[in-house]
């Protein structure tokens, strides 16, 4: 059994955000992460992994310096990485990054007991499509919104998260599920081994060309012009005025809100 | 596949997917079978609900009072509960014989597991949480008037352009993409619960509303997954969408968790009926369930008071609470950027503050 981990690199958009003069991310000031819900992912994976000595591959696509993040991974446990990395790949949209990361793991093979999990969504861009996505493709069933995964045999049960509760799913094998942050599940921490030995163990760097001629791919709606969908216009909101700013003692401060907020007729 | 994408121009119709849970409809139904009346107006076609469900025709009827033309309902016992498999199956089939031109559908947690599916099958593409969305393109421009800091009259648009333009924040809301999707059709989108305004209800239109039902087959190959049970949570659910009065926690009541919630919702009892909201740290946390967040992997809402308690504002919470009548902050550290985006500020120990206040407002009420 091969667990396929896909993860991504995002700018770490929970602290303070550096913005450029013309309103775009300053991604250059950021700390770049893993994507959080991906961690959970790997987690769940390498648990399988504990329980079954199953394989556990970490699965990106992006730009050369992502490597980094796979040897991270696998200090952590897993056993090998795969980056997929091409100038033609940049600037796909979710259709065609799917495209591409199932052609990869299609190429490397996807046998009966097989599993490919990644994160719920990804904090840069929050679409959660792309996991249902590459399952589409590869024409393998999904859970989205996991909480806890048990395998046995050639079935896995998935709890699946609802807004006002859950579901229990029972899914065959091969089967694709994206996972969520849980109290339960909390990612481990690089093991000292792991970060002794994570720059001998194998990472594969597909390109375009050990792409281009897969079945799965379309070459006309890949990358940036292929993608379907194209941004029209970007533009930042207007800001709204900043408020005021109540001065004085905490008693003071507090009468004059309480005050502003009767002649508003709020209270 | 037969179904030729590339044909654009035989594509009609804007539809809407309504989900329903244990055969009722659900508010995010109205919301885009509102919206999608606005369009269907716009470029002058119809507007059908689709509705998968079992012995579910009672209630499609509804749907026209909200706009509705038409609904298509697609009955089986195995559409009974949501299934990846059978859902995706039986739209995806509809949808390739109709041919719609734009599929809206809700960005719940089913909708947001149905709608990417559908469109790698569909082979076409889908723009994830829309907030907001035109047709007319002398819409879209007024729309870029009030809602960006562009220099509208410096640049020029294809007035003629029927693509759905479907706005999106990215990064939080820093920043606002539109996106088109000119070259496939059906144009998809999900759009986030709690954004698009309900119409008034019309008793006459649900009346005009035609309700069509489909013969729909499903065999076992097709369903590889099954639904082993449903649990509800019994915990009592947060409305934080239809809220007047959320007051919200954040990191900054770490070193007292439960004093922290208390006072946040007695706060929300002082002003009337509040329910209490929080940041994704806490969430994250495990201090309050998932359905109390507040941001943009959380709920957006726009309550008339929204208090923010040592929340520090990162981009992806205000995203989900900018839009909110009127905004009070409380923090201890004065350079938070949720005080940007704050009516009214106050720096301080909101374990200090917040009992106070509660105080004032209960005098005030009284006075």
């Amino acid at each position: 059994m091969r667990i396929y981990v896909c993860v991504k690199q995002v700018p770490d958009t929970s602290g303070k955000v550096a913005v450029n003069p013309d309103g775009t991310l300053n991604r250059a000031s950021m700390a770049a992460i893993i994507n959080p819900d991906d961690m959970s992912a790997i987690e769940q994976a390498l648990k399988l992994k504990d329980e079954t000595g199953c394989q556990v591959t970490a699965v990106t696509m992006g730009p050369p310096p992502a490597e980094g993040m796979l040897r991270e991974i696998i200090a952590m446990g897993a056993d090998d990485g795969v980056l997929i990395s091409a100038r033609e790949f940049g600037g796909s949209d979710t259709f065609a990054t799917s495209q591409i990361i199932s052609a990869a793991i299609h190429k490397l093979g996807l046998s009966n007991e097989d599993m490919i999990f990644c994160g719920r969504q990804a904090i840069d861009g929050d679409t959660a499509q792309v996991g249902p996505q590459i399952a589409e493709k590869l024409g393998i069933p999904q859970v989205t919104y996991g909480a806890g995964i048990k395998k046995s045999g050639d079935l896995v049960l998935v709890k699946r998260m609802l807004e006002d509760g859950y579901m229990m799913i029972e899914v065959e094998t091969p089967c694709l599920i994206t996972c969520m942050k849980d109290k339960a599940v909390k990612p481990r921490y690089m093991s000292l081994n792991g970060i002794m030995e994570c720059y001998s163990k194998p990472l594969l760097v597909v390109d375009y060309e050990a792409l281009k001629d897969e079945p799965l791919i379309e070459l006309d709606t890949i990358g940036l012009k292929g993608s379907p969908t194209n941004i029209f216009k970007s533009f930042t909101p207007p800001q709204k005025g900043v408020g005021v700013m109540l001065q004085g003692t905490d008693k003071e401060k507090v009468d004059d809100l309480v005050d502003r907020l009767m002649k508003k007729h709020v209270i | 596949m037969a179904f030729n994408s590339a044909d654009i121009n035989s594509f009609r119709d804007i539809w809407v997917f309504c989900e329903q849970r244990e055969g009722k409809l659900v508010n995010t139904d109205f919301e885009l079978i509102s919206e999608g009346r606005k369009l269907a107006d716009e470029r002058g076609s119809k507007l059908v609900g689709i509705l998968l469900g079992h012995e579910v025709s009672e209630i499609a009827k509804e749907l026209g009072g909200y706009g509705a033309d038409k609904v298509i309902v697609c009955d089986h016992p195995e559409l009974e509960f949501y299934t990846t498999d059978a859902y995706a199956k039986v739209l995806c089939d509809v949808v390739m014989e109709e041919k719609p031109e734009v599929i809206l559908i809700g960005a719940t947690n089913i909708g947001r597991d149905l709608g990417p599916r559908c469109a790698a099958r569909l082979h076409t593409g889908l723009t994830a949480d829309c907030t907001h969305l035109d047709i007319d393109m002398k819409k879209y421009v007024e729309f870029l008037s009030t809602s960006s800091t562009l220099d509208i009259s410096s640049m020029t648009f294809p007035m003629e352009d029927t693509n759905l333009k479907m706005t999106r924040p990215a990064f939080g809301g820093h920043l606002m993409a539109t996106i088109i999707c000119p070259r496939f059709r059906p144009c998809m989108s999900t759009v986030r619960p709690g954004v698009m305004k309900k119409a008034e209800f019309s008793q006459e239109m649900a009346e005009a509303c035609q309700v069509v039902t489909r013969h729909v087959t499903l065999t076992d190959e097709d369903l590889k997954s099954k639904v082993i049970n449903i649990v509800k949570e019994t915990k009592k659910i947060v409305d934080l969408i239809g809220a007047e009065i959320i007051v919200s926690v954040g990191r900054g009541i770490s070193k007292d968790v439960q004093g922290g919630i208390a006072l946040a919702e007695k706060l929300a009892d002082a002003f009337g009926n509040g329910v209490v909201g929080g940041s994704r740290a806490v969430i994250d946390s495990g201090w309050l369930p998932a359905d109390h967040q507040v941001g943009q992997t959380g709920k957006t809402v726009h309550p008339k008071v929204y208090v923010a308690l040592g929340i520090s504002g990162a981009i992806q919470h205000k995203a989900g609470m900018q839009d909110s009548e009127l905004i009070i902050a409380v923090n201890k550290d004065e350079t938070a950027p949720i005080f940007d985006c704050a009516d009214y500020g106050i720096t301080g120990d909101l374990f200090k503050i917040v009992p106070m206040m509660i105080e004032a407002i209960k005098e005030g009420k009284n006075a």
